[in-house]
């Protein structure tokens, strides 16, 4: 069994309350870093915990914590970034749902430790009803003495309100979630300057994955050291997966990082192997927007090594074998999947979902989506494999925010792994007319068709 | 602080973008902007045409950026090594932008009225390619009315954003924003009202592309049939300079601007009397013509060549037809028995 840090309560009858939550032992975070820490060893012990950020990028919280503008004397922030909204990812709602006061109790902490007298957490418009079990998570803190004025009388005030926005995977992003909190359209800022110099209102700003600050009590109740104890490398601590696709188990685990993926996917503690006896054919293993990875790259890194369940293993071989960690949407596909109109129905969301304020990601994620459209209906050419490359490249880098990118990434991927898919797509319209092409007919059994001839 | 871009140096002052720095060097080292206006606060870093490739980041710090920056909102760092022109990299992204923005844009140059001072065919002339690659339909949208001395055409739209600046800086209240978003973003008065502001004709200004034109000078001419004169009045409007362009045919006001620099930029706002309302000579002192950039298409009317006579060989014939079209446009000149192409139907052309 791995080690619970985050949902070892979670099973506890009545966790939701704060009754049952301080008696299990919670907001002795709280209390153990207002009364016997300064702001600054509480920083310190997050840096030495290793912890990164869990909302897909991986950035040391510790350190994004350390850039912040105290020397400005301007009122700083922390926000919550509660607007999961990648496709596949589905950890934070889990959280906040079943054990809200671990997330309330991880934003005191970490809000003491930036100095933070105002913060907030934007979660997404449609957990309409995770808003209102923290709103009521934040009523019930408030009446114990956890938030409001002279927090246990230690002189620390906090404030804490909780956001919704508008439905917008856009706000994701921080500086448009900092846009769209301050009541403005999201719009992504360009940067510099830094949130972390001038965030929202202008005033310095942390921006937070909601897994991130629920790590916060566990590593001040413990030590930085003990969660580094924990996981291989530079990938500390345990991260949530959010398990989806077809394996026998889905749903939200908790795992040491570090575990095999072969583990992972096949043991009963976790996914539990494949759904039918139909073969693995493809591995999402961090949300819609990392590189999806081939049957044969899923195990095994190009190198021969186990692929573990690590920011590190998961990126080995770059985008070429490798793909990312990401937020932990992990989407398993057997070979009734359809890559291309996996492609595709990723490419529509980023079409959907682009802000429209810079050229590449407005333009470009909308001509993705319909040559995606055209081949998985049976009307590609034989140049639009070229032209998708093409026209991946050019988003790539050149936008103002990562949703460019993150729109070019499964494109690029799929085409790499899966050139063969689109060939077959392309010159066999009739067969993928009926979208039921590959549930009866593998493409195991038709490769043959769009193998290389060789004379 | 030194800066080099393409190899020549400047001295600048701390706070100047990269853009500008270029633009005091001149010549083909600075990049084209479509979203940025010096004179709008707050424009800048949306459509990525200015694109550049930082190859030494400063004296203090030589590593390279890298990604390419968008120069228009890049500050200048001491040291700092810039590639524009010069860079492969940057011409292909260049071109990447170019093709993204005409992908979804019309291309109706020929009933445009902005053609001829358009930034965006200066772009495509310059970065485009003479062949597409995109086969989808492009995305359109209902036409919408937003007053009488406005056009918008949302379909040539390329959300630089400028207009909504402008709504916001220079005219009081804001009337004016965008819509929906990604590929659908409109820029709209949201209400469909009218833009009921002294300052709205600067909309018309600031746009790079025919999104927002003069409706009072709708279909009248091509830009390039006009002569631009510099001209002045005594303009009552708190604010505004009364310092414009006024576009002329023969002894016409066509249409009054405000006065663009050779970025396209206006150097003074203008109000919406001197623009819409001013279309009389008597209204105006005429200061001497305007001079344009070499290469700008509407020097081809310009005061210094002499004009040839111009001599169509073909010219009979054209007029013939034009009288036979004439013709068929007016029906009550056709013969019952008379097809459109000239034969009667009994003839034995028409069997």
């Amino acid at each position: 069994m791995g080690r619970k840090i985050l949902l070892d309560k979670i099973n506890v009858p009545g966790i939701k309350t704060y009754e049952v939550y301080r008696r299990e032992g919670g907001y002795a975070s709280v209390e153990k870093a207002l009364k016997k820490m300064t702001p600054d060893e509480v920083v310190e012990e997050v840096k030495t915990s290793g912890l990164r950020g869990r909302g897909g990028a991986g950035f040391p919280a510790g350190m994004k914590w350390s850039f912040i503008d105290k020397k400005s004397g301007n009122p700083r922030h922390l926000v919550c970034n509660a607007d999961e909204s990648e496709p596949g990812t589905f950890k934070d709602r889990y959280l906040m749902e079943y054990i809200p006061h671990l997330l309330i109790e991880g934003m005191i902490t970490s809000s003491y430790a930036l100095g933070a007298n105002l913060s907030y957490i934007y979660i997404r418009g449609e957990y309409m009803w995770v808003y209102k079990i923290l709103e009521r998570a934040i009523a019930e803190a408030k009446a114990a003495g956890f938030l409001g004025k002279n927090i246990l009388g230690s002189g620390y005030d906090l404030e804490l309100f909780v956001q919704i926005g508008g439905g917008a995977y856009i706000c994701g992003e921080e500086t448009a979630l900092i846009e769209s909190l301050e009541g403005k359209r999201g719009n992504p800022r360009l940067k510099p300057p830094f949130p972390a110099v001038k965030g929202l209102w202008q005033n310095p700003t942390v921006v937070n994955n909601v897994e991130t600050i629920a790590a916060v009590p566990w590593i001040i109740n413990n030590s930085g050291a003990d969660y580094a104890g924990i996981g291989i490398g530079r990938s500390t601590g345990t991260k949530l997966i959010s398990a989806s696709g077809n394996i026998k188990n889905q749903g939200v685990y908790e795992i040491e990082l570090g575990v095999s993926v072969y583990e992972f996917m096949n043991s009963d503690e976790y996914c539990g192997g494949m759904q039918t006896d139909r073969p693995l054919k493809a591995l999402v293993p961090g949300g819609s927007s990392v590189p999806i990875l081939p049957a044969n790259l899923i195990y095994k890194t190009a190198a021969g090594e186990d692929r573990l369940m690590t920011y590190e293993s998961l990126s080995d071989g770059g985008f070429a074998t490798g793909s990312m960690l990401g937020s932990g949407g992990f989407i398993v596909y057997d070979d009734r999947a359809c890559i291309v109109r996996n492609t595709w129905n990723f490419s529509r969301f980023y079409h959907h979902e682009s802000c429209g304020q810079c050229t590449p990601c407005r333009e470009g994620t909308g001509w993705l989506e319909k040559v995606l459209h055209r081949i998985e209906n049976g009307h590609g050419r034989e140049e639009d494999i070229e032209l998708l490359w093409s026209i991946q490249s050019k988003i790539e880098g050149n936008t103002i925010c990562p949703l460019g990118d993150a729109a070019s990434w499964p494109v690029a991927a799929a085409i790499r792994h899966f050139k063969d898919e689109f060939e077959y797509h392309i010159r066999f319209p009739e067969k993928v007319r009926n979208r039921d092409h590959f549930v009866n007919e593998p493409f195991e059994k038709v490769k043959h068709l769009v193998a290389k001839q060789t004379v | 602080m030194k800066v080099t871009i393409d190899g020549q140096e400047i001295e600048v002052e701390a706070g100047t973008t990269i853009l500008q720095a270029a633009r005091m060097i001149g010549g083909e080292s600075v990049p084209p902007a479509m979203c940025y206006y010096s004179k709008l606060k707050g424009t800048g870093g949306k459509c990525r045409c200015c694109l550049v490739d930082v190859t030494k980041g400063s004296e203090a710090d030589p590593r390279p950026m890298p990604k390419l920056v968008a120069s228009c909102v890049t500050g200048c760092q001491d040291g700092m090594e810039i590639a524009s022109k010069s860079s492969e990299r940057v011409t292909e992204a260049r071109k990447a932008v170019t093709e993204f923005l005409l992908i979804n844009h019309p291309l109706d140059c020929p009933v445009c009225d902005q053609a001829g001072e358009c930034d965006l065919q200066n772009l495509s002339f310059e970065h485009g390619k003479s062949e597409t690659r995109f086969i989808e339909e492009k995305r359109t949208f209902e036409p919408e009315d937003i007053g009488d001395k406005i056009q918008l055409h949302m379909n040539r739209c390329i959300v630089c954003q400028r207009c909504v600046e402008v709504a916001d800086q220079l005219t009081d209240g804001r009337v004016h924003g965008v819509l929906n978003r990604g590929d659908h973003s409109q820029i709209s008065t949201c209400v469909s009202a009218a833009i009921d502001n002294e300052f709205s004709g600067n909309m018309i200004d600031v746009c790079p592309v025919g999104a927002l034109t003069d409706k009072t000078f709708r279909f009248k001419s091509r830009v390039w049939f006009n002569k631009p004169f510099n001209a002045h009045r005594e303009c009552t409007t708190p604010g505004c300079c009364g310092k414009t362009t006024v576009w002329m045919f023969g002894d016409e006001i066509q249409r009054v601007t405000a006065r663009k620099d050779e970025y396209h930029e206006v150097e003074d706002f203008i109000c919406n009397t001197c623009r819409f309302d001013k279309k009389e000579v008597s209204d105006w002192v005429i200061e001497g013509p305007r001079r344009f950039e070499k290469d700008s298409v509407i020097n081809q009317n310009n005061y210094t060549r002499k004009m040839d006579k111009v001599v169509i060989e073909t010219e009979k014939g054209i007029l013939m037809g034009r009288d036979i079209d004439r013709k068929k446009i007016s029906m009550s000149e056709i013969d019952y028995n008379e097809k459109i192409d000239g034969n009667l139907i009994d003839s034995k052309k028409n069997g």
